[in-house]
Formats: C-alpha cells, sequence, structure tokens
C-alpha cells in the first residue's frame, strides 16, 4: 500500500512501508538525493528536510508518519528568497570543503532564520548544533548565517509571511 | 596499464615515513610527456588535459579525487592561467581512473600541490604555444610577435586577435612542444593562481544535486548492506541466510568469503535488496556463528597495561635513531626528564559513509563508480582479486563527503566488486551505516612513547631518548601507517639521542588519518620539549629556536614529488616568530586564561600556532588560534587554503579534546557520532591565519596545519593550570 506523502509542494506515492525513513524513501524510492546519509540516528543532521518549516531528521522519521505535513528538501530550497540567500551567501562565503553535510546545514540555517531573523551567535550555535561538519567550516558557517540575518531578508519573508 | 604508476596506499605511506620534508620514492612528472602525446583525440583537444570548443569553452580535466580539499577547481587553475585562459569560459570536468593517461590520480599526504605544480603549468603553457603556434600559421607571422590574453592570440602589431576557440582545431594539428622546456610564467603576471575562487562544484551542492559517490543511481540497480565480524580477525562458520532471505523486500543474502587480505575483502553477509534501509532491517536478523580466534581477548586496557610495562622495563627491540652518547649524557645530567605520553586509536568518520556502486557486466569485466582517494590503486587491486587484467576494471572517480585518510584503502571496492560479481548484469551500490564505518575503520595506531630528556647545569639540552611502543599486524606486508622517523625533530639537533621501538601484535587495521604520524607525534614531542623548556626556565618558542640556532639547512633530496626541499631551520625560525607576533605572546592574559604554543614540520609545510584557552565549570573552551604557516611562494587559491587550516585546526582540537576509539573483546566499542562526538560549531574559535611566502615551491595544506595546534592546546593548559596532559584525549578531571 503506498504512503502518500507532500514533497516540496507536490503529492508523492511511495511503495514502501509505513516505518521507512524518509530520508531513504527520498533516495532510494523516489530518486531525490539531495538529503544526505550520514548517520542513520539522527545524531548528525546530514538529512535534515523542513516538515511545516521545521528542521526535521529525515532518517528517524517514518514515511507514514507525516500526514498532511508538507516535507521541503533541498532540491526545493532556492524557491523562496530566504532559502536562495542562503545559497548565494554559501558561495559567496565559499563555506564548504567536501560539502557532503551542506544540504543538511542549510536546512537547518534556513529553518533557524524563518523562526528567528535576528538571531545571536549562541543562537545559532544553538540552533547549529546538530549538524556535524567533520571538514569543519563551522567559521564560514556561521558567517554566512549572520551576513543573511544582517541583510534582512529573513526579517522581510517573515513580514510577507 | 603501461608503466602505471598505479600509487598504492603503501607506497604512499612509506614515502611519508621519512618525516617532515624529505620523501623518498621516484615517480615524479612523466605525465607531461603523456599528456604530449594525447593529441587529436577529438577535435580541438590540445592534450589529455585540455579540449577547446567553437564557441570557446574551455573543458579542463581534474585528474585527482576530489575529497573536500578543493583539488579539483585548483589544478585546472594552474592549467587555465599558464593558457591564458578566462576563468569564466573554463568547464571542469573529472577525468576517469587512467594512470597512462593521467599519471598519479591520488588525494593524500598533501601530495597534490607539490607534484603538479610545475607539470599541470606546463600543460597549460604547452596549450598555449600550441595556441599561438597555429595563430602564427594563420597570420604568417613569427609567434615570437604575438601574444595571449584571457583566451585571446593577440597581434600587437596590427591590433587583431582571434579566440581560443577559432584557433582551437588548428591548434591540435600542430606538434606539442617539449612541455619541459615551454616558458612558464614569471609569478607576478599570475591572472588565476593567487585569486580566491569557490569550489567549482559548490553551487551543485547548495541546490542538492547528485555528485556524491553514494548519489550513483543506475537503472536496475539494487542495494546492499554487508555485514562483517565486529571482532577483527574472525572467519565466518555460518549465518542463517534462510531467515534473511524470508524477510519482505530482501532480494537475496549470501556469504562472501574474505581473500586473506584485511585491506581488501574480509569474510561477511551481503543483504541485498531494492531500498538500503530495507536490506539493513532485514540485516538485524542475521545470526552470524564467526571464530573469533585468537584476537577476542584484545583491549585497549590490555595494550595500555602491555605498554606501560614495556616502557618502564623492557629493552626496545630495535633503534631507530641513534646519536652521540645517549648514555653519557644522561649519567652526567644535571637534571632529567622522565615522562610517558600516550594517544588512541582514531576513526576517521568521513560525512559520506564508505559506499560504492559496481556493475558486473556479462563478460566478466568490471565497472565501478569509486568514491577512493587511490582510485588507481582501487583499480589495480579489485582486477587482481577478480583475476582481470586492470583495463578490464573500469572506474569512475565520483566526489567524495570527506576522506581523511579513509579512502585510502579501499575495502569497500573490493567487497562491492566481490557482491557484484555474485549477481552479474546488475548494478549494485554498498553503503556502510555509521556503525559500520566506526567499527569497521583502518584506525589511526594507538601509540606510546617513554621520553627522557637530559640538561646540563646551564639547561641546556644534552640528552633525548625516546621508547616507542607501537603495533604491527602479523602477516605478509604487514606495515605501520604511523611508523616513526628517525628523523623526527629534535633527532638532529640534539648531540646525544636514540630513537627505538618496541613492537605489540594487533589485528585492529591500521590507516592513516590526516597527518599520519604526525597527529600523534606533535602531540608528544611538543608537548615534551615544552616541559624541557620548562624545567630550563624558558619557554618552548625559545627552546626551539635555540636547538635550531645555527643550524644550516638540509641539502635537497629527490622525493616522491619532485624535488624535495631539505628541512629548513630558517622556515620554522619565521613563522615561529610570525605566530609569537600575531598572538602577542608574551602578553598579560586576561584572568583564567592562557597561551600555549605548538610548532610541527609536515608535508612539506611549517606551522606554529598559538592557542588561547580557559576552563569554566569543567569545560574546555578555545578562545583564540593564530596560526602562521609557511608553505612556500605562493597560495594557488586562499579560499581553499584558508579553509584547509581552518578546518585542520578544528579537526585537531576536536581530536585532542574528546575522540577515541575503544577495543573492547577485539572490537570496537564506539559505534556513532554519540560516542565517537567529532567537534560541532559550539566549538569554534576564533581563528586568524597568515602565510608567510618563503622563496619554495608550492606545498600542500590538507594536513600540516593540524598536528601542532593539539600541543599548542595541551601546553596552554599546563600554563593555566600547571598539569600537564599526557594522554589523549584531555582527560578535564585532571585539570581541575
Amino acid at each position: 500500500m503506498a504512503v502518500k506523502v507532500k514533497i516540496n509542494g507536490e503529492v508523492r506515492e511511495i511503495d514502501a512501508p509505513e516505518d521507512m525513513p524518509l530520508l531513504w524513501a527520498l533516495r532510494q524510492e523516489l530518486g531525490m538525493v539531495g538529503t544526505k546519509f550520514g548517520c542513520g540516528k539522527a545524531l548528525c543532521g546530514a538529512c535534515t528536510v523542513h516538515v511545516d518549516g521545521v528542521a526535521t531528521r529525515s532518517c528517524s522519521t517514518p514515511i507514514g508518519s507525516i500526514g498532511e505535513s508538507e516535507v521541503t528538501t533541498v532540491e526545493a530550497l532556492g524557491q523562496t528568497d530566504l532559502g536562495r540567500a542562503l545559497q548565494e551567501a554559501w558561495l559567496e562565503e565559499d563555506v564548504m570543503q567536501c560539502g557532503y553535510c551542506q544540504a543538511g546545514q542549510l536546512m537547518s540555517a534556513t529553518a533557524l532564520l524563518l523562526r528567528n531573523p535576528e538571531p545571536s551567535a549562541r543562537q545559532i550555535d544553538a540552533a547549529m548544533s546538530g549538524n556535524i561538519c567533520r571538514c569543519a567550516c563551522y567559521t564560514r558557517i556561521k558567517s554566512a548565517i549572520t551576513q543573511v540575518a544582517e541583510s534582512g531578508v529573513a526579517k522581510k519573508g517573515k513580514a510577507n509571511a | 596499464m603501461p608503466e602505471a604508476i598505479a600509487l598504492s596506499r603503501r607506497t604512499l605511506l612509506k614515502a611519508s615515513v621519512l618525516s617532515g620534508g624529505g620523501l623518498a620514492l621516484s615517480a615524479a612528472i612523466p605525465m607531461v610527456a603523456r599528456a604530449a602525446a594525447v593529441t587529436g583525440e577529438a577535435q580541438g583537444t590540445l592534450n589529455a588535459f585540455v579540449t577547446i570548443a567553437a564557441d570557446n569553452t574551455i573543458t579542463i580535466v581534474g585528474k585527482n579525487p576530489e575529497i573536500g580539499q578543493g583539488i579539483k577547481t585548483m589544478l585546472p587553475m594552474l592549467i587555465a592561467d599558464e593558457m591564458d585562459a578566462d576563468w569564466d569560459q573554463v568547464k571542469i570536468v573529472q577525468g576517469e581512473t587512467d594512470a597512462a593517461k593521467y599519471g598519479p590520480q591520488l588525494a593524500g599526504g598533501s601530495f597534490a600541490t607539490p607534484m603538479n605544480w610545475m607539470p599541470m603549468r606546463q600543460v597549460g603553457a604547452g596549450a598555449r604555444q600550441m595556441l599561438l603556434a597555429a595563430a602564427s600559421r594563420r597570420w604568417g607571422i613569427d609567434s615570437a610577435k604575438l601574444t595571449t590574453k584571457l583566451g585571446k592570440v593577440i597581434d600587437p602589431a596590427s591590433g587583431r586577435s582571434l579566440t581560443y576557440g577559432e584557433l582551437a582545431n588548428d591548434a591540435a594539428g600542430v606538434a606539442v612542444p617539449d612541455l619541459a622546456k615551454v616558458p612558464l610564467k614569471n609569478p607576478k603576471d599570475f591572472h588565476i593562481i593567487g585569486r580566491a575562487i569557490g569550489g567549482i562544484d559548490s553551487p551543485k551542492i547548495v541546490r542538492g544535486e547528485p555528485i556524491f559517490g553514494v548519489d550513483t543511481q543506475l537503472p536496475g540497480m539494487v542495494y546492499a548492506a554487508f555485514e562483517r565480524s565486529p571482532v577483527f580477525g574472525a572467519k565466518l562458520v555460518s549465518a542463517n541466510l534462510d531467515v534473511v532471505k524470508a524477510q519482505p523486500g530482501v532480494i537475496d543474502a549470501f556469504i562472501v568469503k574474505g581473500n586473506g587480505n584485511a585491506e581488501e575483502l574480509v569474510d561477511g553477509v551481503a543483504v541485498i535488496a531494492k531500498n538500503w534501509w530495507i536490506a539493513d532491517q532485514a540485516r538485524q536478523k542475521l545470526e552470524i556463528k564467526w571464530d573469533n580466534g585468537q584476537w577476542a581477548s584484545h583491549s585497549s586496557k590490555g595494550y595500555d597495561a602491555a605498554a606501560r610495562k614495556l616502557m618502564a622495563d623492557a629493552k626496545p627491540q630495535e633503534t631507530l635513531a641513534s646519536h652521540g652518547d645517549v648514555d653519557a649524557a644522561f649519567a652526567s645530567a644535571a637534571k632529567v626528564l622522565d615522562a610517558e605520553y600516550s594517544y588512541p586509536f582514531l576513526a576517521h568518520v568521513p560525512m559520506e559513509p564508505m559506499n560504492c556502486t559496481a556493475l558486473c557486466h556479462t563478460d566478466g569485466s568490471m565497472e565501478m563508480w569509486a568514491p577512493s582517494q587511490t582510485p588507481q590503486g582501487g583499480q589495480t587491486g579489485v582486477a587482481k582479486m577478480l583475476g582481470l587484467t586492470p583495463d578490464k576494471v573500469k572506474v569512475h572517480i565520483t566526489r567524495m563527503g570527506g576522506g581523511f585518510g579513509r579512502r585510502l584503502t579501499n575495502d569497500y571496492m573490493h567487497q562491492v566488486a566481490a557482491i557484484a560479481k555474485h549477481m552479474p548484469g546488475k548494478p549494485v551500490q554498498m553503503i556502510f551505516s555509521r556503525e559500520d564505518d566506526v567499527r569497521g575503520d583502518f584506525y589511526r595506531p594507538a601509540g606510546w612513547h617513554r621520553l627522557r630528556a637530559a640538561l646540563d647545569d646551564k639547561g641546556k639540552l644534552i640528552g633525548y631518548d625516546d621508547h616507542f611502543i607501537t603495533f604491527e599486524i602479523p602477516g605478509p606486508g604487514a606495515y605501520n601507517p604511523a611508523a616513526m622517523s628517525k628523523d623526527e625533530f629534535p633527532a638532529k639537533f640534539v648531540p646525544n639521542l636514540r630513537y627505538a621501538q618496541t613492537k605489540m601484535q594487533t589485528a585492529v587495521p591500521m590507516g592513516a588519518l590526516r597527518a599520519p604520524t604526525s597527529n600523534a607525534m606533535a602531540f608528544v614531542m611538543q608537548s615534551f620539549l615544552d616541559e624541557v623548556a620548562h624545567a630550563a626556565g624558558k619557554d618552548l618558542p625559545t627552546l626551539l629556536l635555540e636547538i635550531v640556532d645555527g643550524a644550516e639547512k638540509e641539502p635537497d633530496s629527490m622525493g616522491f614529488t619532485g624535488p624535495a626541499p631539505g628541512f629548513n631551520p630558517a622556515r620554522l625560525r619565521a613563522v615561529t616568530k610570525k605566530a609569537l607576533e600575531m598572538s602577542g605572546w608574551g602578553k598579560t592574559m586576561p584572568a583564567g586564561h592562557a597561551l600555549g604554543f605548538g610548532y610541527y614540520f609536515s608535508h612539506m609545510g611549517y606551522f606554529a600556532e598559538v592557542v588561547e584557552t580557559s576552563l569554566e565549570g569543567g569545560r574546555i573552551n578555545v578562545h583564540n588560534v593564530w596560526a602562521a604557516g609557511d608553505v612556500g611562494s605562493q597560495i594557488i587559491n586562499p579560499h581553499g587554503a584558508l579553509n584547509q587550516v581552518q578546518g585542520s585546526i578544528i579537526d585537531g582540537i576536536g581530536q585532542a579534546l574528546a575522540l577515541a576509539i575503544e577495543i573492547e573483546g577485539g572490537a570496537v566499542k564506539q559505534s556513532n557520532f554519540h560516542d565517537y562526538p567529532i567537534p560541532r560549531i559550539p566549538v569554534t574559535p576564533k581563528i586568524e591565519v597568515e602565510f608567510v611566502k618563503s622563496d619554495n615551491s608550492p606545498t600542500g595544506l590538507g594536513e600540516p596545519a593540524l598536528p601542532p595546534v593539539i600541543p599548542a592546546l595541551t601546553n596552554a593548559l599546563f600554563a593555566l593550570t600547571g598539569k600537564r596532559i599526557r594522554t589523549l584525549p584531555i582527560d578535564v578531571k585532571q585539570l581541575a
């Protein structure tokens, strides 16, 4: 029996058991491989997606648990002003080394600025603590987030919402 | 593979054992000759690396595997600059594994910069000469009167110009110049080298496009989970395959027998499904009977007890270095220091778990999509295992989610090849779980050092003695990826010195971890030298400068990467002075803060680093790190260079603060990021980096910034608390 999940604005039917984690449904049932496998235990954040705008570890989220909620993945990140601003800041700061964790970092950063458009340095640390970057590009992750926060794009988005 | 230079991990490590700069292996620069030989393949193809299209797109092959070190961007920068290309017209493609065409393709040892600095520039300069020759023919003007700029050949006399695209096909027909003799640019004329250029794949990464090994998708592909014994060296006796095969969604389950080489293939059970999660779930139902053999009783605690006994009582098995009369120096010493240092096994844990995709074609040949730091080694290894010639194993190089040395060992390539061979015509992707990764790595070996130092009545260091306890894996081809060099600093600078070692036997797989040997040795030696400095009433930088005072530069040697500059005390002095100046060394610190210093020379790079630390409620804070590095005359891509240094520093701090792999019952106790806590964002200190330019050919940055930060931190903690850290990771309770 197919499980229905709304992903990036589209209802997708997934022919898989309800307890299959969203990560593996995205990657290997739907071919959406932008969301990454890192630990399988919600410890590293590489698999972060948004469920109703909230940063969620897809490796530990069964597809049967999502219901009517809306899933957003990195593939759709560029469809909002905030997502695009973060992508651009990531490139401008040349944040990444290997880049494998960055989809998850970007999804966590977007969720942070959605809920708190002007985070303090400590709030950035707290919100991003669930995302490991093994290359330790943390200096640049912080500075890219700060740059976008200071640009006011997140605030504007919130006002329009 | 004719005259293959497929560098195995072993040769690589053998090369790096010779410490710091001296690398002794000759595999230098045949790619230049090869590049010249591959002309006329396709229209507009000037050599193996450069193809120019009529629309002026210049396609440059990035030959080396990209693990995040920025090499896919950097090597083409060298070619493009010497070609006088406009960077905006450059498109970079990843080279396939092909030793004959590209020479060595390897991500390791910080080798890529020194190995390719000249050859890649020569490839670009050769292409430029060919374009000049083509324009010269077209216009009937001596090419010496022509010039190039941003993708055009220009005739300065008339002002006319031709784009490279217009000249490409003619240029491809020009005889290839002798690349060893083509004129190279004066560095002041570089227009791409030295520019901060973002990673070439970064736009794809922020959009989540499929570019990593594990993103490989092929029609009809299935997924494999591979269960191995948690106990190293175990042999599989039997498994309940029927139960696993009966699990929903499982396509197959079968036993894979090892080939006797733990670096290639060990016994295990492959579970195949159309989704990896299904395979992994089914695998939880596996009941395997293992013959654990002699290693199941081994443990980190046991190793530690045995090593401490050896250090206390035993004579070393073998001498590595012996200068002067050590025993006499200690007999005459006014002061003797005697200390034991130790450090644990470490895992690599790159973010992208080990994986590989393979398709066994029906003719028996193998095609692989391999995230490997040594794809050529993987190709020859898999070919040998399967009884094929290397040309029957095609290896596509994928981008990798980190390496850190883990992907120098191609066990996962062998495993998936063995699995794919079982199911010809069916592409299969094998993925490690994180638990498989943490418990099935090739670990930075643990090590122990009993160090003694003799000081005379003036506080001068007159004797130095190290008994190093390390490991060996019994059996043919055993080697130690963290072997100690006879030249380990301060070997040549203390009149009476002895380095000796004793090996304990283990089956724990060992491998090179970023800055192999150095990542442990810097902690040990720079901490102990800090002890010596304190005993002599001075600080570590002062002691280091005294130790090398008056010493001449060592002679250059011919190394793995071409001419290798000998150890140069002037470079040590320069980075040390710079780091002291940057950090304000000696200044009054805020209450509860202290500075510590560490220096190290590894992978041909000199780094001096100062750490500012404090303790707060049982937590160690690292506030600032100042790093001064000398990696030669030119920083090729400042973006990538700085990123490597920043990352290395945090990596080192993370190791010092928290990381250890422990062996219990012959297996690894840790399993995932909860008990192998890679540093997270709050650890990040403020990091200031300066590169001290020197008149030396540029060298790599993947590794040399890491080692000195560890002793800089432990020395800062000593300055803060008076407690000496002699065991890693740091036990904060010892500082109370």
